[in-house]
């Protein structure tokens, strides 16, 4: 019979308050197999360790047993421990006798009968426990980075500076995403293009960064270190290879499309370049718009390119790689005006979203820089700025904080007063969060120096009263309502997660959280990882964030990826399901209860295979396999009937 | 909204703030006279909160220079809480924003007198009680507290 050992930890009082430990050691070392049982303070110290250390080979134990907090703590401290001293890793188990006793119970008594059956089950456990050698995965050095903008550019040029090839997927022609609509960042008020377009180059000319632009991910599978990605080319009905950029295309084509990237202020031809700093800077053929696509006359731009880079025949292109690692760098939205009725619905042409005035803002914008309202290309006197439009809204929008309005109405209201010095700003808030190194000291300066009037309320309404824009909003500081003559109106609109974000989820079969945004392994200590190994997050995809976050992020992510490529290969836990070849009749009842697509029909041998590389070790298809035929490693049937057993006090 | 058609006026209707309300006539004058920035006022309310005589105004101070910030002339001058005002400086001492409250509610009590709003007239005093003050007192009141 194996000879087991059995530590008790105090944890303090964390422990040792509610239960009786010592009693805990005495009557589990009556159970059968167990030789060796101490208590003590602190079996996580090092002192600690190096009792268990010394047991193991004084009391020759075959296995430890830890009766102390959650595996998800010291699990890992304890096995090194054990190996240290001889033991197989898998031959240590802890026995979680605090999260799951003492710190949820107040009857000392009770608390240490029930600790005494926790130890008990494990020892029935540990009894038959086999040793196990992790499973070796190779892994393939090649990150994938999902989308363009300022987290994706700096997680590929972070993994690329290391060594590694990096492809850079965007799905729009060029990269930058919506830092590159900006004019001016907070608190410092550089220019967004200016400090954003060296590295949209650097990007563009790295060597080892693959950019795929006008691309969207088609298909994802395999698992960390091993996935195989499909990424679908569109066609943009331009030769990049041949096009130099020239421009002349876009001069001559007569369509008017509304410009996305100038949020509607302006128009380009069906073919286009989003901006002029666009990298790469080549045009795309929008289908849906091109005068040609839609009559089947025109092809103007095929006559005046010098080259013959047009090519209207072309196709999307699917294109297949071996990736190791992934990050999902996807960004986010803002919420339509459409969405938002009691401000107009966007029938109000001086209403405005953040993005809008950005350009309006911006020296390269479709005012160059002057702000001038849409309706009339007035020069607005008296401008209201509406924060918290549609966010922090449990009821009728969206309940969360997006975190990066109060900043940039600030910024806007800054910017505005620095270009129109006889007009006046006003910001509805409801609490001003300025939270960030030079943050508090941006808003106190336009509050104090130059004028900005904030009022403590939420807007109600926005509506024309003949030619005039009224807002009616209220100040919770004079308890009076407000009522504003505006020239121009701003909403800092709700940050959401893009439109794609939920199709792309279950393509890369990562989670999101309850507002749509990519969820994180832990909020606190695995901020930039998904659940499942091998994707990581990056930007305003996984929550709102501003520039300096975002990027802190996106190099975090790329770190986690360098991390991971520095090993030759993973080390998978190989406590997880496996199949009985003689037992299994390939019912394949397991294959769809599996939510890591680790079970595999394997037709030759008409029985479903597991693919260690992807279990998780859930245990779902242990449970609804009809046979017997998949068990768990170390937690086959039979050690979890006398677990249950010895939790019921029997024998 | 102008027209109510015989109905009495709206007890507590909206403020309609225009640039020239937020930064000229009015606030530019509180400004210029006290020589404070009450601009930088952010309404954590530590005035009022260390104001011993706060229990006995209708407007708390913070409110006071919140409804200065929005040019409020009317609502101030013609309120109690500047003349309950005892200028013991409490409030200008405590400021985190380093504004000199008791100067703006001196000024306050000097714009409104130049407005002709009368804190304090003779009409107001008990005779009986006028008996009783010294003469000096009653002259130092109507000077502090009317035109």
């Amino acid at each position: 019979m194996k000879r087991i050992g059995v530590f008790v930890c105090h944890c303090g009082i964390n422990i040792a308050e509610t239960v009786d430990v010592k009693r805990v050691a005495e009557e589990v070392l009556k159970m059968p197999g167990v030789v060796y049982t101490q208590d003590y303070i602190y079996m996580c110290s090092d002192p600690g360790q190096a009792l268990v250390r010394k047991k193991i080979k004084e009391e020759k134990l075959d296995a430890v047993i830890i009766a102390a907090c959650s595996p998800n703590l010291h699990e890992s401290t304890f096995r090194a421990a054990a190996e240290e001293a001889g033991l197989n890793p898998w031959q240590c188990e802890i026995a979680n006798i605090r999260e799951q006793c003492s710190w949820i119970h107040s009857n000392r008594k009770k608390a240490t009968e029930k600790a005494i059956k926790i130890v008990g089950t494990i020892v029935e456990k540990s009894r038959l426990n086999e040793s196990l050698e992790p499973i070796p995965v190779l892994i393939k050095k090649k990150a994938l980075v999902i989308g363009g903008g300022i987290a994706g550019i700096q997680s590929a040029l972070d993994i690329a500076d290391s060594g590694y090839k990096v492809i850079l997927v965007e799905k729009e022609s060029s990269i930058g995403g919506h830092m590159a609509q900006l004019s001016e960042t907070f608190p410092t008020l550089d220019c967004s293009q200016c400090i954003l377009t060296p590295k949209m180059v650097a990007a563009g000319k790295h060597q080892n960064i693959e950019l795929m632009t006008y691309s969207e991910i088609e298909e994802v599978s395999g698992y960390v270190g091993n996935f195989n990605v499909k990424i679908r080319r569109k066609a943009p009905f331009v030769d990049w290879d041949k096009c130099t950029g020239c421009g002349l295309c876009m001069e001559k084509c007569p369509a008017k499309v509304p410009s996305v990237f100038d949020r509607e202020l302006t128009t380009h031809g069906a073919i286009y370049v989003p901006f002029p700093q666009a990298v790469p800077n080549k045009p795309v053929i929008d289908k849906d718009s091109c005068i040609y696509f839609k009559t089947g006359k025109c092809r103007l731009c095929e006559k005046v390119c010098e080259i013959n880079a047009i090519d209207f025949e072309q196709e999307d292109r699917f294109v297949e790689e071996e990736i190791g690692a992934i990050i999902v760098a996807t960004g986010y939205d803002t919420l339509p005006i459409v969405d938002l009725a009691e401000y107009g619905a966007g029938d109000i042409p001086d209403v405005i979203d953040g993005l809008a005035f950005e350009r309006l803002l911006s020296a390269s914008g479709p005012t160059v820089g002057e702000v001038k309202r849409p309706s009339d290309g007035m020069v607005p006197k008296e401008v209201v700025f509406v924060q918290c439009a549609g966010s922090r809204d449990p009821e009728r929008y969206r309940p969360y904080c997006s975190k990066i309005c109060c900043m940039y109405t600030t910024k806007h209201a800054l910017l505005y007063k620095h270009r129109v010095h006889d007009g006046q700003p006003y910001i509805f808030y409801i609490d001003i969060r300025t939270g960030g190194k030079g943050y508090e000291e941006f808003y106190h300066n336009a509050e104090e120096e130059e004028g900005i009037i904030y009022l403590r309320g939420k807007v109600a309404k926005i509506f024309r009263d003949g030619d005039k824009t009224v807002v009616w909003g209220t100040d919770t500081l004079t308890g009076r309502n407000v009522e504003i003559e505006a020239d121009l109106v701003v909403l800092a609109t709700a940050v959401i997660p893009t439109d794609s974000t939920a199709e792309l989820v279950k393509k890369l079969r990562i989670q999101t959280g309850p507002n749509g945004f990519l969820a994180e392994a832990h909020p606190k200590l695995r901020p930039v990882e998904s659940i499942n190994s091998g994707f990581f997050l990056a930007g305003a995809a996984q929550g709102p964030k501003d520039i300096p976050e975002t990027v802190a992020q996106a190099s975090a992510a790329a770190c986690k990826v360098i991390s991971l490529f520095s090993r030759d290969h993973l080390e998978q836990d190989p406590a997880i399901a496996w199949v009985d070849e003689d037992l299994c009749n390939g019912c394949q009842t397991c294959v769809p209860v599996c939510p890591y697509d680790a079970r595999e029909y394997d037709e030759e041998k008409n029985i479903v295979i597991v693919n260690e590389a992807l279990c998780e070790g859930c245990g779902s298809c242990v449970a609804a396999c009809p046979s017997g035929a998949t068990q768990m490693r170390n937690l086959s049937d039979s050690q979890i009937k006398s677990m249950i057993t010895a939790s019921l006090g029997g024998k | 909204m102008s027209e109510n058609m015989g109905l009495a006026p709206p007890r507590n209707p909206p403020i309609k703030l225009t640039r020239k309300k937020v930064r000229a006539g009015f606030k530019k004058r509180v400004i210029e006279l006290s020589g404070q920035p009450v601009d930088a006022c952010y309404q954590c309310g530590n005035c009022s909160s260390g104001c011993p005589l706060a229990q006995e105004m209708s407007i708390l101070p913070n409110r006071i220079i919140r409804l200065v910030q929005l040019g409020q002339k009317d609502d101030i001058i013609h309120n109690d809480t500047i003349w309950i005002c005892a200028s013991c400086f409490q409030c200008t001492v405590r400021c985190p924003k380093g504004i000199d409250i008791q100067a703006v509610m001196d000024t306050l009590r000097q714009i409104a007198l130049e407005e002709g709003v009368d804190h304090f007239g003779p009409d107001q005093i008990d005779p009986e009680h006028a008996a009783e003050v010294p003469q000096p007192g009653l002259v130092g009141v109507y000077r502090k507290l009317s035109t």
